[in-house]
């Protein structure tokens, strides 16, 4: 391997034999370009489905009501569901082991919202304290709702960055600055951001006491959501979810009459176990990329193990040759080797560094929906690599072999 | 420098048995220059095939330089070869991709000489064969007694004890064919053994000793008066 005069020989021979070098090389070189940017963009299906997940808390729970389809004890069909705090609180204490986080929510229509002599656009809602962990919010400035703003029905306000940026921009903190909602001043206490981005930033949240109190909401609730109690793995949280799913659903339909086979009336929205069903497509999709990237590698090595045989007939009267002049047969087949495993390591490196440059360079920006920053693990990349020049070598040896076999006489005799 | 006692060589053929040398014993001295001649099927080939190490001996035995050859596994045979013997042979065998210079370095390659060294020599021996001009050439590009001079150039470079010459001129014109005798004839005049096996007379009146192959033995080994070569040039 450290042979100098070994390496000059080699160069020597791949100088003059460019073309076949080049076709050698470029069906290795090929091979792993294919199967990284496949993994990579494998990596980046994956991201850009678990960014789509990231934006509500995963192992959140949201239920929202609908209308009946099915009359069910002696009620029509086409009722509408209204959920009130009576099934918030119930369902609080019967899960009350099931449940991390729990927030009722309130839309509140109709309400005209002012700054000074601003009036703005944005969504009211009234929430618990804990929504913040359901939502996935983070506090850039003051605080989230307290347990005592909701039990006091205080009127505090959160806003987010994009209203403070877009309101609030000639003023250093909106903390302590009051909301006009339909003539009623609200006090800013905090500003939260949401990971979704700014498309989940247009709502102002308020006590939902408050709410139900101030705009006339009675008892009513819009929606109720949870989060679960985190666990070890994903196949528990999916079991977990899902049964808290159909226990919740089941108090609701008796709550409120209706027949368990109506999926309208009662809606649960489950991330988890939506996500359960994008992991496993993302599995499928991964193994696939998986199977054809090493399918095209196979193929790699095929081409090498080919062209090595040609190579050895091509050059049977060169190895003739070289064995009248005294070459012993292991430096045949050292010699073929080393050409083999030098041209396939160059190759295979090449191959490498071009597809992670491209998915350095281009993965980043990559907008596609469900594909985030296609990357690959470098160290899986250059496993592949020299599983390929270890492929290469023994493709390479049998050949090379046969080469250092070949009787002198027979390898000499004019055609 | 060759003894050889007794050679016996058969080959298989299916289920029939080829016996090609029935028995040679035969003696080369150091310097010496002999034409083995013989039809086609005399044997020549295969003795120069053993003499060369290229192929094993079944009985009797053979002596090189004091060295008795006998069961050489590959590696010993391709050490023995590279050390004692040069090949000529009549279709060149020169590698194509490599320059003249480059073929007549190989053999030293495989002796390890460094490549500073190797190049010397290579030129010196090219240099001899009055081919120093077309050192960088490939062998596509010389004509064929030119390829031979060449061949020859690189069996001296590894300054062999004795150069085996398979049929040298059979390729060649008679004009070409005697520019390579005159050049062989020099070279043994500086004092090498050299075998040559070949069919054409004129060819073997050019060595001091004819070995007259027929059928696997020797039916005449005669010293001759040498034709020198340099008259025909």
């Amino acid at each position: 391997m450290f042979d100098l005069e070994r390496w000059q020989e080699i160069f020597d021979t791949i100088r003059k034999n460019k073309l076949r070098t080049f076709l050698t090389g470029l069906s290795v070189a090929s091979g792993i370009f294919i199967l990284v940017i496949l993994l990579g963009f494998g990596q980046g299906m994956q991201n850009g489905i678990a960014k789509e997940f990231e934006q509500d808390a995963a192992t959140s729970v949201w239920v929202w009501p609908g209308v009946t389809t099915i009359g069910y004890k002696g009620m029509n069909p086409g009722r509408p569901i209204q959920f009130r705090n009576e099934n918030y609180d119930m369902a609080g204490v019967l899960f009350e082991n099931q449940i991390e986080n729990k927030s009722p929510r309130l839309f509140i229509r109709g309400v005209f919202i002012n700054y000074g002599s601003e009036s703005l656009a944005y969504n009211v809602q009234g929430v618990s304290h804990q929504f913040q962990f359901i939502e996935n919010e983070f506090m850039t400035l003051g605080r989230f709702l307290s347990q005592q703003d909701v039990d006091s029905k205080a009127k505090v306000a959160i806003i987010s960055n994009k209203i403070n940026r877009e309101v609030f921009h000639a003023l250093e903190s909106p903390i302590g600055e009051y909301l006009d909602l339909s003539g009623i001043p609200f006090k800013i206490v905090g500003v939260y951001g949401d990971i979704g981005g700014e498309r989940e930033e247009d709502r102002i949240y308020i006590p939902v006491s408050t709410a139900q109190q101030v705009f006339n909401g009675a008892d009513h609730l819009n929606n109720l959501s949870y989060t679960l109690p985190p666990v070890e793995d994903f196949e528990t949280a999916v079991a977990q979810s899902i049964k808290f799913k159909n226990d919740l659903k089941s108090y609701l339909q008796k709550a409120h009459t209706v027949a368990p086979e109506d999926t309208s009336a009662i809606q649960v929205y489950n991330p988890m176990e939506e996500a359960k069903r994008f992991y496993a497509l993302m599995g499928g999709i991964k193994f696939f990329f998986w199977f054809v990237g090493v399918c095209t590698i196979i193929a790699g090595i095929v081409g090498v193990s080919n062209i090595m045989l040609i190579v050895v007939k091509e050059r049977t009267r060169e190895i003739g040759i070289r064995k009248a002049l005294g070459a012993k047969p292991w430096s045949i087949v050292g010699m073929i080797l080393h050409e083999a495993i030098f041209i396939t390591a160059i190759a295979g490196f090449t191959g490498l560094i071009l597809s992670m440059g491209i998915l350095e360079i281009v993965g980043p920006h990559v907008e596609v929906d469900y594909v985030l920053n296609p990357s690959v693990n470098f160290n899986v990349a250059l496993t592949t690599v020299f599983v390929l020049i270890f492929a290469g070598a023994v493709a390479g040896f049998f050949p090379a072999w046969r080469a250092a076999k070949i009787h002198v006489i027979e390898a000499l005799r004019d055609e | 420098m060759i003894q050889i006692k007794d050679l016996h060589k058969s080959y298989k053929m299916g289920k029939n048995s080829l016996h090609v040398l029935k028995g040679i014993n035969f003696n080369v001295e150091e310097g010496e220059l002999v034409a083995i001649m013989g039809s086609s099927g005399s044997g020549k080939s295969t003795l120069l095939n053993i003499l060369g190490m290229l192929d094993e001996l079944d009985e009797g035995t053979y002596t090189l330089d004091g060295v008795a050859i006998k069961n050489l596994n590959e590696t010993k045979a391709a050490q023995y070869r590279n050390k004692f013997l040069g090949f000529i042979f009549q279709s060149f065998n020169l590698i194509n991709y490599k320059s003249a210079a480059e073929n007549v370095a190989l053999p030293l390659y495989y002796q390890k000489v460094a490549r500073k060294e190797r190049q010397e020599k290579a030129l010196k021996y090219l240099t001899q064969v009055g081919l120093k001009e077309w050192a960088n050439h490939l062998p596509s590009e010389l004509s064929g007694g030119q390829k031979q001079r060449v061949a020859i150039a690189r069996a001296m470079a590894a300054e062999p004890k004795v150069l085996l010459a398979d049929e040298p001129t059979g390729a060649l014109d008679s004009t070409t064919s005697y520019e390579v005798m005159d050049l062989i004839q020099k070279i043994n005049d500086q004092g090498n053994t050299i075998l040559i096996v070949t069919h054409e007379p004129d060819i073997a009146d050019m060595c001091k000793r004819i070995v007259h192959l027929k059928d696997g033995v020797i039916i005449e080994d005669k010293k001759i008066e040498q034709v020198r070569a340099s008259k025909y040039v």
